[in-house]
This record gives C-alpha cells, sequence and structure tokens, in this order.
C-alpha cells in the first residue's frame, strides 16, 4: 500500500498530539469559566434582565430627502405624523385594546385587527403600526389613557408632503409600505417590514438617494411596556435631495393649460435636454397613497377613462401622425430624393396597386412643394415621398432623433415607441412588408408608436438642427450638509449626421405651420416669439365619418409639437391631447399657452397683470428637509424623564 | 476488500458519541423553533432526515481506504477551487453573499468542501515531505499558496467566518507538523507592518467600519450588538440548572437570533443551565480528544495528517461557535457541528466523522 513508504518517526508527534491535547482542553476549560461567569455569578442580573425584559430595539425612521425645483423651490418634503403601534408581547387583552383603540380612533375594529394579523409572523416584541396619520388630539388623548392600554407605542415618523397637492404627481410618483418581493431583491436589503419607498416616479427610480439610512435605539423597557431608558442609540441620516430640471411655475401654467383634458406634455430646454415641465394629465394626490385612501378614491381613479394614474408623458405611446411628416421631409432631403422645391399634385388621394390612401383633405392641395406640404400637412405629398424612400430608410432616420427606443430619462419603465422595419415585422409576424404599409408610416401612422418625451426629443434635435440632448429630470443630488453629490451635465444622445442646409426648408415650414394663412397650428402663435411647429393627429382606429357620434375612446388623438424662439431656438414643447381630435385646435392651443408661459417667465414676454404675489412669496428658501428635531420618537417618553 | 476486522474494529465510541450530540441537537431544535409558525415540514424532522443522509456518508466514507484520498486529494482541490470560482462570477446571491453554486437539482456552497479538501492536500503534501527540525519560512511558500488561493476566493464571497475557519484549520496541521520557532516569530513579525500598510492605504472607510464592527460589534448596536445581548442574556439566566425544557423565556419569545442554527446553543444554555452546558462541553471535548487520539494512533504519516486536520475542523467550528454565542468573540455564521439545524453543516459534520472512523478502523492495516 502506497503509505507504507511514509511512514512517520512515531516519536515526535506523538508528544505534539499530547500538547495538542492539552491545548484543547485549556479551550475548553476558558468556555467552561465563561459558562460558569455568565450563568453563576452573573445569573442574577441576568435573569432579571430577561423577566423584566427588557431591550427593545426601536427603529427610527429616516427623513426622506426633498425634491426640488430648478430655482430651489420645495415641491416635495417630509412633515410629521403620528401612528398608532402596538407591541405584541406587551398586550394582555387584544379584543379590549382593539375595541377601544377602534372608538378612541373612530376607525372601524376589523380593519385594526386585519392590522394586527398581517403583522403577525414577526417577533413578538417588534411594535405593529395598526393606525397611522393620527390627529394630535387623539395622540393626546391616547397619551393620558396609556396606562389603560398595555402595549401601545405612540410612534413619529415623517411622512411625504405634497406642498403643491398635485403639481406634477407622476413625476414625483408615490411612496408605500415595501412589499414582500421588494424586501428580497438585493437593493433594499438594508430595509425593513413597514419601510416606505418609492413606488413610482422621481421616488421609485431615486430611491437609492432619497432614502436616507433609518436609524435606531436599543431601550429598557419595563414589564408593560413602557420606556425606561435608552441604552445606546445611533440617529438616522436624512436623505439626499433631489434638484429637478423642472421649473415649478413652469409646471404648474402648463399643468392648467390642459383644463380636463387627458394627455401629456414635456417641454425641454433644446441645448441641454433639461425638462422643464413634465406633464401628464390628469393627475393624482400622490398624498393618498402614503395615508389612507378611501377605496372610494381608488375606485374613481381606476374607473376614469382619461386614466389619472398613468404616466402618460412617459409611458404614453401614441401613433405621432403628422408630427412624423418632419422625419420624413429631412430624409427625402438628405437622401437627394426631393428639394425644396420638387411638386405634388394633391387630387385628395393616392393610389399603390389596388389601395387608395386618402390625404386628410378630400378635396385635394392641388401643387404642392415641400413648405406647402408641411404647413398644411398634405398626406399625398408624404405618401410619394415614402414611398420612394421606403419604411426601412424612414426608421433609419426616425432612430437618428430618438425614436423607436427609450431616450434613457431617468425613471423606471420608460416606454421606447415603435418604429417599424421590415426585418421587425418579420421577426414580429413572421410576414414580409407590404409596400403599402409604408404609406401609413410615412405620415406617422400604421405601426408607428412614440411617447410625448421622444417626441420633445425629436423636435428638440431639430430646433438644434442635428444636436439630441438627453431629456433628463435630474439636475444634481445634494446631501444633507448641502454638499453635491452628483451633478448631471448635458449629454449628446444623437448627433444626427445631416447635411446643415436640409434643416433650412423643413424649418421654414414649421414656421409657416404657426404662422401662415392656412397653416394648420395657427392657434399656438405668439406675437412676441416666432414658433414653429407641426400638428398631428392619430388615428385611433378605423372609424371615420361617423360624424358628431364617436363615442370618447374612439377619437382620434391631437398632437403638436413645437420650438421656439425659430432663429435661436431655446425650448421646445411636444403636447399629446388624448382623443383631442385635431392637432391644430386641441394641442397646438396648449403648447402656445406653454410656450408664453416659458417667455413670461424669462421676462420675454409681459405676464398679464394679476392681483395680489400669486404664490410666488411661499417658501423658496426653505430647507431641503424636515429639521432632525423632530424626529424623536417611539416611544414617547414620559413626561419628567430625563 | 471488505475485511472482517473492519467490523470488529469499527469505532462505535466516535459513532455513539457523534450520535449522541446529534440527538441532543434535536431535541433542543424542537424547542429552538417551538415559537416558529409552521409553515411545512418543522425543523427538527428536517434535522432528522440529514442526520439520516449524514449516516449513508458515513458509510460511504467508511467503505473506501482512506489511503485513495491520498492519491485524489489534489484532484478534488482542483475541482473545489475551480467551483469556488465559478462562484465568484455565476454564484447565487443571498443575504448580499455569493456564496451558493445552483447545480439545477440542489444548490452547492462549493466553501463547505474546501474545508475537508485543504485538510486532505495538506495531509497529502506534508505526508511526503521529510521535516526535521521543523518548517522554515521558505518551507511555507507552497503551502501558503495551497491555502491563500481558497481563503481570498471564500473571503471575497464574502464569508469570513469559513475562510477564518478554513485558516486555522490549515495553521493546526502546520503546527502539527512542526514549526521552527523562528517561522512563527518573523511571520507574526511581517504580520504587523503589513496589516498596518494595509490599514491605511488599502482598506476603504466602509471596510475598516466593516472590520471594526466585526471586533467591536457594541459600536453597531443595532445589529450585531443586539444579538451577543440577547444571547448573553439567555445564558446567564439559565443559571446552575436552567429554565427546563420548552420554558426558555427569551427562546420562546424569540428574543434570540437564528436560535436554531447559530445561536441555537444559547437555546440549550437557557433551558438547561449551567449543568447542561457542561454535559455538552464534555461530549465536545471527549470527541474532539478523540480524534487526536485516533491521529497518534494511526500507523501512517497521510492518516495521522488526515485525523488531525478534520479534528481541528471540529474543534474550531465549537470553539468559534459558542464563542460567540457566550460573547466572547464576534458574531460570524460558524454553527456548532450535529447541534445546530443545517444540513450543510450536518455533511460536512458527518463526512468529517466518516474519515475518522474510516482511519480508526483501518489502524491494523499494515
Amino acid at each position: 500500500m502506497k503509505g507504507q513508504r511514509y511512514i512517520r518517526e512515531v516519536k515526535e508527534p506523538r508528544r505534539r498530539v499530547l500538547g495538542m491535547s492539552i491545548a484543547v482542553a485549556a479551550v475548553f476549560l476558558v468556555l467552561l469559566s465563561r459558562l460558569w461567569y455568565l450563568q453563576i455569578i452573573e445569573s442574577d442580573n441576568l435573569r432579571k434582565l430577561s423577566e423584566n425584559n427588557r431591550l427593545r430595539f426601536v427603529p427610527v425612521a429616516a427623513s426622506r430627502g426633498a425634491i426640488l425645483d430648478r430655482n430651489g423651490n420645495v415641491l416635495v418634503n417630509n412633515t410629521p405624523s403620528f401612528s398608532v403601534a402596538v407591541v405584541p408581547q406587551d398586550v394582555r387583552d387584544k379584543e379590549a385594546l382593539l375595541t377601544s383603540l377602534a372608538r378612541y380612533l373612530a376607525l372601524d375594529p376589523e380593519e385594526l385587527r386585519a392590522k394586527w394579523e398581517k403583522g403577525k409572523g414577526r417577533a413578538k416584541f417588534y411594535p405593529i403600526v395598526i393606525a397611522s396619520g393620527i390627529s394630535r388630539e387623539q395622540l393626546e388623548f391616547l397619551e393620558e389613557n396609556r396606562l389603560r392600554l398595555p402595549g401601545l407605542d405612540v410612534e413619529m415618523k415623517p411622512i411625504r408632503e405634497y406642498g403643491n397637492g398635485q403639481l406634477a404627481a407622476h413625476l414625483f410618483g408615490y411612496l408605500g409600505e415595501i412589499s414582500e418581493a421588494e424586501l428580497d431583491k438585493e437593493e433594499f436589503r438594508s430595509y425593513n417590514p413597514g419601510d416606505y419607498v418609492g413606488k413610482s416616479g422621481i421616488e421609485r427610480s431615486w430611491e437609492r438617494y432619497l432614502h436616507g439610512s433609518d436609524g435606531g435605539r436599543q431601550i429598557e423597557v419595563d414589564a408593560r411596556g413602557r420606556y425606561l431608558r435608552t441604552i445606546s442609540e445611533t440617529s438616522p441620516t436624512i436623505g439626499n435631495s433631489i434638484v429637478l430640471t423642472i421649473d415649478r411655475d413652469l409646471q404648474k401654467r402648463a399643468e392648467q393649460s390642459f383644463g380636463d383634458k387627458a394627455g401629456a406634455a414635456v417641454a425641454i430646454d433644446v441645448n441641454s435636454g433639461e425638462i422643464l415641465a413634465f406633464v401628464s394629465n390628469p393627475g393624482f394626490d400622490p398624498s393618498l397613497f402614503t395615508g389612507r385612501m378611501s377605496p372610494q378614491q381608488w375606485k374613481s381613479y381606476l374607473d376614469d377613462k382619461r386614466h389619472p394614474l398613468e404616466n402618460k408623458a412617459l409611458k404614453g405611446q401614441y401613433p405621432p401622425g403628422s408630427t412624423f411628416k418632419i422625419i420624413t421631409a429631412l430624409a427625402g432631403l438628405q437622401e437627394g430624393l426631393i428639394d425644396e422645391n420638387t411638386t405634388v399634385v394633391c387630387k385628395g388621394a393616392h393610389t399603390v396597386g389596388k389601395d387608395t390612401f386618402k390625404c386628410w383633405d378630400k378635396k385635394g392641395h392641388g401643387v404642392v412643394d415641400l413648405k406647402r406640404a408641411l404647413k398644411e400637412s398634405c398626406d399625398v405629398y408624404f405618401y410619394q415621398l415614402g414611398e420612394r424612400l421606403g419604411v426601412d430608410r424612414i426608421a433609419a432616420y426616425a432612430r437618428e432623433f430618438g425614436l423607436g427606443s427609450p431616450v434613457g430619462v431617468g425613471l423606471e419603465n420608460e416606454k421606447g415607441g415603435l418604429i417599424p422595419t421590415t426585418a421587425w415585422k418579420e421577426q414580429k409576424y413572421n410576414k414580409k412588408w407590404f409596400r403599402g404599409e409604408t404609406l401609413p408610416v410615412s405620415i406617422g401612422q400604421g405601426y408607428t408608436l412614440a411617447t410625448p418625451l421622444q417626441l420633445a426629443a425629436m423636435i428638440a434635435g431639430v430646433a438644434t438642427e442635428g444636436t439630441v440632448y438627453r431629456p433628463h429630470l435630474v439636475k444634481r443630488v445634494v446631501d444633507p450638509d448641502g454638499q453635491v453629490l452628483r451633478e448631471f451635465s448635458p449629454e449628446v444622445l444623437k448627433k444626427v449626421a445631416l447635411r446643415p442646409e436640409i434643416y433650412r426648408p423643413v424649418k421654414q415650414g414649421l414656421l409657416a405651420v404657426v404662422n401662415e394663412p392656412r397653416g394648420t397650428g395657427g392657434m399656438a402663435r405668439l406675437y412676441e416669439v416666432k414658433v414653429a411647429g407641426k400638428t398631428g393627429t392619430s388615428q385611433v382606429v378605423k372609424m371615420r365619418d361617423s360624424k358628431g357620434g364617436v363615442p370618447y375612446q374612439y377619437r382620434d388623438h391631437a398632437l403638436f409639437v413645437a420650438f421656439a424662439p425659430y432663429d435661436k431656438p431655446e425650448v421646445a414643447v411636444a403636447v399629446v391631447v388624448e382623443h383631442g381630435e385635431h392637432g391644430g385646435s386641441a394641442a397646438a392651443p396648449i403648447a402656445g399657452r406653454i410656450l408664453r408661459a416659458y417667455f413670461e417667465g424669462k421676462g420675454v414676454i409681459k405676464a398679464p397683470v394679476k392681483g395680489g404675489g400669486d404664490e410666488e412669496d411661499e417658501g423658496g428658501a426653505e430647507s431641503g428637509a424636515v429639521a432632525p428635531e423632530n424626529s424623536q420618537s417611539v416611544p414617547v417618553p414620559e413626561k419628567g424623564q430625563p | 476488500m471488505i475485511d472482517r476486522r473492519l467490523f470488529t474494529n469499527f469505532d462505535w465510541t466516535l459513532f455513539g458519541l457523534t450520535l449522541l450530540i446529534a440527538a441532543l441537537g434535536v431535541f433542543n431544535i424542537y424547542s429552538a423553533s417551538a415559537s416558529y409558525t409552521v409553515v411545512t415540514t418543522p425543523y427538527f424532522i428536517k434535522q432528522l432526515y440529514w442526520i439520516l443522509a449524514g449516516l449513508f456518508l458515513v458509510v460511504m466514507v467508511c467503505s473506501i481506504d482512506y489511503h485513495m484520498l491520498e492519491d485524489v486529494a489534489f484532484w478534488f482541490y482542483g475541482v473545489v477551487l475551480f467551483l469556488l470560482v465559478v462562484v465568484l462570477f455565476a454564484g447565487k446571491t443571498s443575504m448580499g453573499a455569493t456564496r451558493w453554486l445552483n447545480l439545477g437539482l440542489f444548490s452547492l456552497q462549493p466553501s463547505e468542501p474546501m474545508k475537508i479538501v485543504i485538510v486532505m492536500v495538506f495531509a497529502r503534501y506534508f505526508s511526503r515531505y521529510p521535516v526535521f527540525q521543523g518548517l522554515t519560512l521558505r518551507e511555507l511558500f507552497y503551502p501558503a499558496l495551497l491555502l491563500g488561493g481558497p481563503a481570498l476566493l471564500i473571503m471575497k464571497q464574502p464569508d469570513l467566518g469559513t475562510a477564518i475557519l478554513v485558516v486555522l484549520i490549515a495553521c493546526s496541521m502546520l503546527i502539527y507538523v512542526g514549526l521552527r520557532w523562528t517561522t512563527v516569530l518573523s511571520v507574526v513579525l511581517a504580520a504587523i507592518p503589513s496589516i498596518y500598510l494595509a490599514w491605511h492605504f488599502l482598506l476603504r472607510d466602509y471596510q475598516k467600519n466593516r472590520v471594526l464592527n466585526f471586533l467591536n460589534p457594541e459600536r453597531d448596536p443595532l445589529k450585531s450588538g443586539y444579538h451577543i445581548i440577547q444571547s448573553k442574556i439567555a445564558v446567564g439566566s439559565g443559571g446552575v440548572a436552567g429554565k427546563g425544557y420548552l420554558q426558555g423565556t427569551q427562546t420562546q419569545l424569540r428574543f434570540l437570533p437564528e436560535q436554531h442554527t447559530d445561536f441555537a446553543f444559547s437555546v440549550f444554555a437557557e433551558e438547561w443551565g449551567f449543568l447542561g452546558c457542561m454535559v455538552v462541553l464534555l461530549l465536545y471535548l471527549f470527541l474532539i480528544l478523540w480524534g487526536l487520539q485516533i491521529a497518534s494512533r494511526c500507523n501512517d504519516r497521510f492518516g495521522s495528517l488526515l485525523a488531525v486536520g478534520v479534528t481541528a475542523m471540529l474543534f474550531w467550528h465549537v470553539v468559534i461557535n459558542m464563542g460567540m454565542v457566550i460573547g466572547l468573540f464576534p458574531v460570524v455564521g460558524v454553527p456548532l457541528p450535529f447541534f445546530s439545524y443545517g444540513g450543510t453543516s450536518m455533511v460536512t459534520s458527518m463526512v468529517g466523522v466518516g474519515i475518522l472512523l474510516n482511519i480508526s478502523m483501518r489502524r491494523f492495516m499494515f
């Protein structure tokens, strides 16, 4: 056998085994004496601690960071909120406690019971929050009756305060209690059940910066669960503030300009990609999600056919309609298929094989050149151009301007729209592309889809003649001490390689849309600033000519994209009015109002004099977070305690 | 192949000792998890399954001659090292550490077999390496390479507890082989400045914090400190005779963390008191001294090194776990062999005992 060759020198290790045995015994003796110390000498003390128990760990929630607009106005902040918790192991009579609590707080006892059941799987000393957002009077009342309610705890938690009501609700998003699924994720490793986390919008996507880190304290309590003393404490770290690129006042005006129409608008600084207004209308009240939302309220949100909970600017995908003709025109010019003098005769329809494609104006536009084709939005001109370009060439140019994939605005679940190609259709439907399918695509119909955010980026890229900046919402992240943690500078998303001279005819066409007779976008006109733009009306379903009787959900979407000033572009907007029917009448006026608000803010246009100071005097100087001294928490010490 | 002498020489003492500790463990797990809401099979039942699986492994390991391990040691080492590298890239992450490898049917934690494989490799290396006056520093070069790779990989996961264990096991074997005083002295002297340099230039702040929290849990009273305090209260409040089976308030009110796994011994200490602890401690002491006896009685160098290594593995698990539970050491996730709930630990420990039994029953085979 192999081992035989290596038979050891016997004597030496035998001594070593003895030495090791002695060492092992010595280590065990140390363990034993430690047990002796704990279980014999310290036994009485530790037994008392275990009986009176005891030590309890109380988390102290961190305040979330504030959200500010580009001018330092606080948009979202925190305010203290009191909630009632029970500590199961200290509760003597569960039913009695819940019933009296329900009476004091004017709540349904069944609801409290359900909350209790939900929190059961955890350690018995862990407080279960059963009611939040209680008033100060209720709080005082509970404090007075505390002795009669063993097991009761009152916690202070900072909650989200939306100072401007529904302003930019979709953008901020809302908070909610962390879910089981989220708790399993790596991202939420340091979170505890019951913590609030961002569920959508900025609150969700920038959670990492906003959340801060919870502190906690180890306290000793008596047999009834009352606070005796703090043994150790770690204070929470306030979350970082997010400074948005949004302009509060512009945002407000942009939202107002929608009235009760459903839709979305994005206003963007063309030279940096900073988003100045990000509207999805109608809005919702984000504070309802943190507090107690009534089932009726929830139902009314769900039943509203204007879908108030949906972020239409980010996730709404609409056929861009005639706004897409800008892309088709640029493609035609760059490919040398047309120049500004090329004319087409529009007889109100164009025929390919057996299919006839109608122009929106059935009478026909007659002889049209590029400028008129854009101004009056002649479909036949672009049908013919599109047919010659082919779908794949159109798609290539559309992608150049940021369509067809998410722009990466920094919010989760951004939609990418759809720019069809022959390869796409083959992959998706396993069918060949028909030549006739190219025609709707060239006027932004058919399979083509884009989000308002993408359309804003696209028109901004046209304004700058080829530089598409990545649209972004966050200017910087600031820590609680005011130090800038991250700063976001303009980033070029696409640099479009078109000949510089081909933009001029297209832009002239867009100027004519708004400013010349028979232009479709006249309602976006400003007299102080030259606006250029393009209307779009996109079919929801093919259901024409049932005049007057089209149900809301089948009406066409109205679109408008614009930039201004014409000579030295600063700002671009994209407006979609869902089921607004006509781009020129529904979307263009809204775009006009947003642009007016922008130039009024800049002082270029004089604002009409209004009575009073408006809301300008509120809190630009307020600090980004609640004062830390507010974050005192559970359990409220008895009066007179140090 | 199967010799009748193998049966007559079967080490019933070691086998019985192991079963006794495992049985105590099952009873204790029953109490430790009595307050849990049962969702699937209760833990003590599952632990019984693991013991059965472990016993099957013991039989498997015993049925082959341990000398075969000498030939395959480096192969095993290569495979497990490779798996450790794979874990780094393709491992399953849970609780912030990447330790598991999903093999379809089951998950494997390659750092566990490494504990035994390192023993095999060291035993093989030193069994063919003549040592006269103790190892010199230069002679430590290859062993350090063999140890360093896996230890660093495990540390990277990060699984500090297992990394430390692997190093301690290997060092115990080195001590058994014999070290010169000059070697020990120069290792210590070299370690001090390199730790100093690493501390000041290599480690980032958060890493330093982690190390400091590890050494002194009171720095971070919210997490590890809380567990230590609660465990100390549990152990101490047990007193001389304990609060009685199923009567431990700390346990039943669930003040203890991980009370069926890493902190199982504090459950036992609370309910059985100093007397109970003394019995368990003596059982472990007996087990480990027995292991060393096997090493001492073994006639070939490989076998005796193997026995020392496996015994060291059991010893360090016991010491680190108990030291943690009674507040002598910081909290590291090291289970108590045969006693804590858990399949991984049970399998490793049973394989270890299987090797010891194997060596023990073949000691007359030359």
